[in-house]
């Protein structure tokens, strides 16, 4: 009881301690006596990291022509639109702990922004579009729609609103210390709400139908088997974005600091801090970039419709993190475009019970390996390493990897 | 202890690398199927914007013509849509035993359309790009239609679409074998008119076709001095009816219009049935609800109530008998046709016809012989 300074450590021990640069997970090996560096740690530092990435990049470059075919490659453009959501949503469930599983409606934000646009591009200056001559009854465009007639409202609307809206849910939510289960409750009857809004709203937003008839895409023929290669680099320069602030954000001393809140949101008060700003901001820059990869997606998938931003498709993307690894970053995004793809090909060589492979794949990763592709590759590694030739202990090896994820349960 | 979890594990990661490498190896086999004779068809393709070329190569290469058939099997309109896709199945296979065409096997492309629009879009570009099929049979939702036009303009390609649609929309790549409103919800609506009835209820998916349909009804009935007693609808998939069908039971028409689809229909008039209604009180007349549909109503609950359709499987003609038939032995006594199926059963023949009349797959010569067909 004598001490006050003592007891709470200064802040700056809990911010800075750990070397710049390196994941979460990662220092936890770092701390450790007797560490034995694995494959994955390996490739952690500074060149190992920088060889990866550029690979990385090489591999996204050069995907139009490893894939080779146009179907293809626009469907890649896809599941990199899903990756885009899929790390943004990482900062916010992996590293800020809120299961965000409303995380569609941000995606629906961005691509009915860029639908809007996209409709209004078919047509010419002042003609409605197609759905509303059938369904509306003003012959004048409705207010909402006008700015929408210009592509950087359009860009700029599909990651700002999404933003704004996450903030202000945000910032009311968790002031009112509103997390775990109740958050998770909440987001989800906001994809609800949203879904039965865009229904409801058929003269605004074409209703279940959903805004289609894109054949002219940012002046190219959606057509035109270039074009999918196009949209490829739109996405994959969407991705990169993503990726590159989500890793800024992560090794920033406010990274940091979402992370002590995820782990002990209370003690990162009694310093000072308010969990409320930072849970906002992670949850903020989690719908802005929802709303990037939303965006894209419209002109890509070539249809914006209330279905693909329901309550379903938003658990579908807590089902990309998950099979990725939590808090790793390039864990969800390839958790995305592998789940983006096995959807794709599965259901086209088992038409009739593809759903199933899905729903085991998702069983087997949540249920037995709560550190996903992430942790089985550090555990792999792990193993691998271990046979060669040791220079220190690793009798402890395989419970070491997952733990930071182990114990930061959903419910914080 | 540690050991044992660790070997379930271990067998878990195989399980599900061995469930990867099967979706990838399928597919792979998939590709270099069709690619190893469509590469240079894509080449030439790109050359010249794809204006059909492509389904020649396909149709020259090989000893079988690959043909689409794309519905939901999962999700909401399975319900409907599966027996569809019998048909066409059952149809591919009588051609095929009588010969095929143009002296070819006809390969049947399954595809799932999950009754999600987007799939079906993708699906329709897959099919018609990676595995180059001439015509493709699928649909039923004029949300999926609407979804697919795009991909089917622009790729130039062939559907037929076999379901009851609500007009205001013609497509060059699109041939609709159902029926447009004049054909199937003018005569209900005069058939209302017939038996007297004036208050009329309408009850609806929220899609297009209902919303569609509805204000051709309230169209029809300003004209001839029906009174529309209200006007509701429900999302697509939506199970939840208690709302409706009490608003329905208070309002007292003198008969519901059904525009409802999909699982939707099951739970309403299990509701209304359980709510005590009977057809002598609140009469209903569906334009979703066929003879396939109705063994997940339960026949209990719907005996009595109206549909109004271009074909039942009781229609008396000896190429219906066949046809019914046929079905019933192809997938089972219990199993019964409808208007869409029909329709789907009668698309594949057609285009068949077509073909044979055209001397080839080519879209552009096929769309030609339609109208002799």
């Amino acid at each position: 009881m004598t001490t006050t300074k003592n007891e709470y450590p200064d802040v700056s021990s809990l911010v800075d301690e750990k070397p710049p640069g390196e994941g979460v997970v990662a220092e936890a090996d770092v701390t450790r006596d007797g560490y034995h560096p694995s494959l994955s740690d390996r490739l952690k530092t500074g060149w190992g990291r920088r060889i990866i990435l550029a690979i990385a990049v090489g591999v996204l470059i050069a995907g139009p022509d490893l894939i080779g075919d146009p179907t293809r490659t626009r469907q890649w453009a896809e599941y990199l639109c899903y990756a885009t959501v899929a790390v943004g949503l990482d900062l916010a469930w992996g590293y800020g702990g809120m299961l965000a599983l409303g995380q569609g409606v941000f995606f629906g934000l961005g691509a009915y922004s860029m639908g809007m646009y996209l409709s209004l591009e078919q047509v010419e200056p002042g003609q409605l579009p197609q759905f509303m001559s059938l369904y509306g009854d003003n012959d004048k465009l409705p207010l909402l729609w006008r700015p929408f007639e210009h592509l950087w409202f359009a860009g700029v609307a599909a990651v700002v609103v999404p933003a704004l809206v996450a903030g202000l849910v945000g910032w009311l939510v968790f002031h009112r210390r509103i997390r775990g289960a109740y958050f998770a409750l909440l987001t989800q009857a906001t994809a609800l709400v949203f879904w039965l809004l865009l229904i409801g709203q058929l003269k605004l937003t074409a209703g279940t139908n959903g805004l289609t008839n894109f054949s002219e895409v940012f002046g190219h023929n959606k057509y035109d088997p270039s074009t999918p290669e196009f949209l490829y680099y739109l996405a994959a320069g969407a991705l990169l974005v993503a990726l590159v602030v989500a890793r800024h954000t992560v090794n920033s001393r406010y990274g940091k600091l979402l992370v002590a809140t995820r782990d002990g949101e209370d003690r990162v008060q009694f310093l000072g801090y308010d969990p409320a700003k930072a849970k906002t901001i992670a949850f903020a820059l989690a719908a802005g970039m929802a709303g990037l990869a939303g965006a894209l997606s419209a002109p890509i998938i070539g249809i914006v419709a209330p279905d693909q931003f329901a309550v379903l498709p938003s658990i579908l993307m807590i089902g990309w993190v998950a099979v990725g690894g939590r808090a790793t970053i390039y864990g969800p995004m390839i958790g995305a475009l592998l789940v983006g793809v096995l959807k794709t090909r599965v259901s086209e060589s088992h038409p009739e019970n593809w759903q199933y492979f899905q729903g085991l794949l998702f069983i087997v990763v949540v249920g037995f390996f709560p550190g996903g592709l992430a942790g089985i590759w550090r555990k792999l590694s792990g193993a691998v390493s271990a046979r060669l030739p040791a220079r220190g202990g690793s009798a402890d090896e395989p419970s070491r990897a997952p733990q930071t994820l182990a114990t930061s349960e959903v419910a914080s | 202890m540690r050991n044992r979890p660790g070997l379930l594990r271990l067998l878990l990661v195989l399980m599900v690398m061995s469930l990867i490498a099967a979706a990838c190896g399928s597919d792979s086999d998939d590709d270099s199927g069709g690619s190893s004779d469509s590469t240079k068809a894509g080449s030439t393709d790109s050359t010249d914007d794809g204006s059909g070329d492509s389904t020649d190569d396909s149709t020259a290469s090989g000893d079988t013509i690959k043909v689409g058939v794309l519905h939901s099997l999962s999700g909401t309109m399975s319900i409907s849509e599966v027996a569809v896709k019998d048909a066409e199945l059952l149809a591919i296979d009588e051609i095929n035993a009588a010969g095929g065409v143009l002296g070819k096997q006809l390969e049947p492309v399954v595809e799932d359309g999950a009754s999600d629009w987007p799939t079906f879009a993708e699906k329709a570009e897959k099919l018609l790009t990676v595995d180059k099929v001439p015509v493709v049979f699928g649909g039923w939702t004029s949300a999926s239609r609407k979804a697919m036009l795009p991909v089917f303009e622009g790729l130039n390609g062939l559907l037929y679409y076999p379901v009851q649609y609500e007009g205001l929309e013609a497509s060059p790549n699109i041939f609709y074998t159902g029926a447009t409103t004049n054909q199937q919800i003018i005569p209900a609506l005069d058939y209302i008119k017939e038996q007297g009835m004036t208050d009329v209820y309408l009850v609806g998916s929220d899609y297009v076709f209902p919303r569609t349909a509805n204000k051709i009804i309230k169209a029809y009935a300003e004209a001839n001095g029906l009174n529309i007693a209200g006007e509701e609808y429900l999302p697509l998939g939506e199970t939840n009816v208690s709302t409706v069908v009490s608003k329905v039971l208070d309002a007292e028409p003198d008969i519901v219009f059904n525009t409802l689809n999909g699982d939707t229909n099951v739970a309403f008039f299990k509701e209304l049935a359980a709510k005590g209604n009977t057809p002598e009180k609140i009469q209903t007349i569906s334009v979703s609800v066929a003879e396939e549909e109705i063994g997940g109503i339960g026949v209990d609950n719907i005996e009595g109530h109206l549909t109004a359709w271009d074909y039942y499987q009781t229609t008396d003609t000896p190429e219906n008998a066949d046809f019914v038939a046929a079905f019933k032995e192809a997938y089972g006594e219990d199993r019964k046709t409808d208007d869409p199926i029909e329709a789907g059963y009668v698309a594949v023949h057609l285009w068949a016809a077509a073909v044979e009349q055209a001397g080839s797959t080519d879209v552009d010569a096929v769309r030609a012989r339609r109208p002799r067909v």
